[in-house]
């Protein structure tokens, strides 16, 4: 019983760096399309993360979505948007290298040193229900109807605003 | 203990997810580049909810809905603001941010 858990750590700390190695060729990749690649990489390794958390249907659901439908749009985009070289050339000396450095250490140093390392936080003294779907389906349609509507309204609302917004195709193009 | 089992290690993989994100957003030169990083935010968010909800929430339903959630907003946002390229692309003929000078389409 024990080989497993020692299993699942190593698998825990593969997924920690397929997602941060992902990250890293995310933000630092010359072509964009190896920034997708980057991206989809994090988000299997998120996608993982949310196994070892306990649940694997929403594992599931992050590649369903995440990796198959954000990554193609993304990718759509990259297509159509058509990078000019030397634009993609300017993506790795970018003035702005030290403000980007700064503001993520101010970030990571605020959130660590002054939220986690200093917040205690008091766990919950009874639990209700598990991490099944049967569950999760259930609070999504009883309690939490409202969270469920708002979702399906603003995915209409935003394939009638991408539908309108992208309207016209080539021929609307002025220069 | 194991590493993976412990709360505070969720809550720096997803301020390292944040951090990258802060970080191409300010350094990348196109608006698909700042589109990828807007989405590695949400997903430190969508960790961070189902790691407070695993190890600390009363009901274990609550951050997977949450997390559905963020899912269906980035998907929407993701169609959004690659339409929104689309356009200006066809308008600038660039996706250099620092040449939309003006919101006039």
């Amino acid at each position: 019983m024990i080989v497993f858990e020692y299993i699942a750590e190593i698998l825990f700390y593969a997924l920690v760096c397929l997602t941060f190695t992902g990250g890293i060729v995310a933000v630092r990749a010359k072509l964009l399309m190896h920034a997708v690649l980057g991206l989809a990489a994090t988000l299997f390794g998120v996608a993982g993360l949310y196994f070892h958390l306990g649940s694997p249907f929403l594992a599931m659901m992050q590649i369903l979505i995440y990796v198959g439908a954000v990554c193609i749009i993304i990718v759509m985009g990259v297509m159509l948007g058509n990078t000019p070289d030397q634009l993609a050339a300017k993506n790795l000396t970018g003035r702005n290298l030290p403000l980007a450095l700064l503001a993520c250490l101010t970030g990571f140093v605020s959130l660590f040193v002054a939220t986690i390392i200093r917040t205690e936080f008091t766990v919950a003294t009874e639990k209700v229900g598990d991490m099944s779907i049967e569950f999760v389906g259930e609070n999504l349609l009883l309690q939490y109807c409202l969270a469920f509507e708002l979702i399906s309204v603003v995915l209409l609302t935003a394939i009638l605003g991408a539908i309108i917004l992208a309207r016209g195709g080539r021929e609307g193009k002025t220069s | 203990m194991m590493i993976s089992a412990n709360l505070n290690t969720y809550l720096v993989i997803a301020a390292v997810l944040l951090v990258i994100g802060i970080y191409g957003m300010v350094q990348h030169r196109s608006l698909i580049g700042m589109l990828i990083s807007s989405e590695f935010i949400l997903n430190g968010a969508a960790l961070n909810f189902m790691a407070f909800n695993s190890f600390v929430a009363p009901n274990p339903a609550v951050g997977q809905i949450y997390t559905l959630f963020i899912m269906g907003i980035a998907a929407a946002e993701a169609a959004i603001v690659v339409s929104i390229i689309i356009a200006v692309y066809r308008k600038y003929q660039s996706e250099d941010p620092e040449e939309l000078q003006d919101m006039k389409m």
